[in-house]
């Protein structure tokens, strides 16, 4: 009885112990830099084996998920997206910018035009779960090849439309990546959905499309895409708003 | 006579088995009480490769009964009322709708970002130790010599008697305690070669890149959200392990084995000379 109440003691004492050490670690600077050095490490192995071009798996028409959930923002209430919106984005233009040799701005109806790809692939959240859809969108790569990527680019920042987070004058999400996945052939800037145009509350009238990363980088909602040397000068820097919050940015993991 | 035997140290544990093991206590439990946190997340499991989510198969969320917050805790058709733990933490209204409660995750609070960094931190340091330990098992010869059953070991009767005797927390005593007992070789043989590798694999099943890189990965265990579920039970599993396993070093005589992990020394008591 009393080596138990002993042993239980010690339990609950060694326990709070090391929760409230986790906590006091999780709040130090240096440690969690530390920590984010696995993120490197990562992205570093995982490039080292995977092939530029390896595909991630597209499936069957059968295998399309019927609830296909959406995250982040699902009703932008900014008020030049509902004015876009209100119009059936017949005003909206894709721009491309930054440093690229001709800067685009294209309609709708024009990326349509552009060299296009369907896919149907598995998207997974952060969170955990994953659903299955039906992705068509102009191949990103064209596009690219047409502004010509000045040499100095080495990343492409996503400037979407949706604020997601009101309370911060930064609060507009956007997201980054670099040129392997922007050059990938499964990279794709997806205006329908599951045969369908875009619906809102998946980013209408587009998002980006990157299919060996998690859906926080499927940007929804695009309006610019800038190539940039590095994205230090963003927002808060880290190249993405679920970054900027303490997020890998290399979301291959 | 009721004199005490005689005791010797006897060399139990070589250096890389105990540095491994340290390590691994630290990295396995941070990986759990991170993992909880992930879960947290989306308190929900699948199978297959997509989330059917009007049907997991199991999940732990909050629900309103009587216009109280309770904790629900289903599996399969199973609905079982976990308030307090699971579901539902803490008393009123200071209570939380999560999951896993504050004391088991980390960070205690909610935090998916903080658990991922804290996840794949210790996910790393727990392959390459795993790794280390495989190869001089193999290479050293510690599996052979150490964790191979021996055929009379394998018998079923010594195995049943093993099972009879160990229910009684009745251990092997003098030389017979120089070396594992057939259920420690079985049961650590299937922690080391099982189900560790199948948490890291399951693990890695869970990265998009990983997915396009070894694309037959995942149909081994059937999915993404097969992958994520059998991640989730072999943490189950490890857990029943390790309480199991620490049953077993304090009735079999605490001191001796945690002395025996740290400098290598493992006392024995020899039989008594004619």
């Amino acid at each position: 009885m009393n080596r138990r109440h002993w042993i239980r003691g010690a339990g609950s004492v060694l326990g709070a112990v090391m929760l409230s050490a986790c906590d006091r670690l999780n709040a130090n600077a240096q440690f969690m830099r530390m920590l984010r050095g696995a993120e490197a490490l990562s992205m570093r192995a995982q490039r080292l084996i995977a092939p530029r071009g390896a595909l991630a798996r597209e499936f069957s028409p059968a295998d399309i998920s019927p609830d296909f959930r959406a995250n982040g923002s699902i009703d932008p209430q900014d008020v030049e997206y509902l004015t876009l919106k209100a119009g059936g984005f017949s005003d909206w233009r894709l721009v491309i910018d930054g440093l690229v040799e001709t800067p685009l701005s294209l309609t709708l109806d024009e990326l349509r035009g552009w060299p296009a790809r369907s896919q149907i692939t598995r998207h997974d959240c952060v969170e955990g779960w994953s659903s299955i859809g039906k992705w068509t969108g102009a191949r990103l790569a064209p596009l690219l090849e047409k502004a010509g990527l000045k040499p100095e680019a080495k990343f492409l920042v996503f400037h979407c439309a949706d604020t997601l987070d009101p309370s911060l004058a930064q609060g507009r999400y956007y997201e980054s990546i670099d040129l392997i996945d922007a050059f990938h052939p499964q990279t794709i800037l997806a205006y329908a959905m599951n045969d369908q145009p875009l619906p809102v509350k998946h980013g209408a009238p587009l998002r980006l499309r990157v299919e060996r990363q998690l859906g926080y980088k499927h940007a929804k909602y695009v309006m610019r895409i800038e190539a940039v040397a590095d994205f230090a000068h963003i927002a808060r820097g880290r190249g993405g708003f679920w970054e900027d919050r303490g997020y890998e940015w290399y979301a291959g993991i | 006579m009721a004199e005490k035997p005689p005791r010797v140290l006897v060399r139990r544990h070589a250096l890389v088995t105990r540095i491994t093991h340290w390590i691994n206590v630290l990295a396995i439990s941070l990986l759990l009480m991170s993992g909880l946190q992930i879960f947290n997340a989306h308190p929900a499991l699948y199978w297959g490769h997509a989330s059917t989510f009007r049907q997991p198969w199991m999940s732990i969320i909050m629900v309103e009964r009587g216009g109280e917050p309770r904790g629900q805790t289903a599996i399969g058709d199973l609905r079982l009322d976990t308030t307090g733990v699971l579901g539902w933490s803490g008393e009123g209204a200071r209570g939380e709708k999560r999951a896993f409660p504050a004391w088991a995750t980390i960070p205690s609070f909610k935090s998916l970002a903080d658990g991922r960094r804290w996840h794949f931190f210790f996910a790393w340091l727990f392959a390459i130790n795993g790794l280390v330990y495989l190869a001089w098992a193999l290479i050293g010869g510690h599996f052979k010599r150490d964790l191979a059953p021996t055929r009379a070991q394998l018998s079923p009767r010594h195995i049943l008697h093993e099972i009879g005797t160990h229910a009684q927390l009745k251990f092997p005593k003098g030389e017979a305690a120089r070396s594992y007992n057939v259920l420690q070789k079985g049961t650590y043989l299937a922690v080391v070669l099982l189900l560790l590798p199948a948490m890291v694999l399951t693990g890695l099943c869970m990265s998009p890149s990983v997915n396009a890189t070894v694309p037959w990965l995942i149909d081994v265990f059937g999915g993404r959200q097969s992958a994520r579920t059998i991640h989730f039970i072999s943490a189950s599993l490890i857990v029943l392990f390790v309480l199991v396993h620490l049953v077993m070093v304090v009735a079999s005589g605490a001191w001796n084995n945690i002395r025996s992990m740290i400098t290598g020394r493992y006392a024995i008591e020899t039989e008594a000379r004619p």
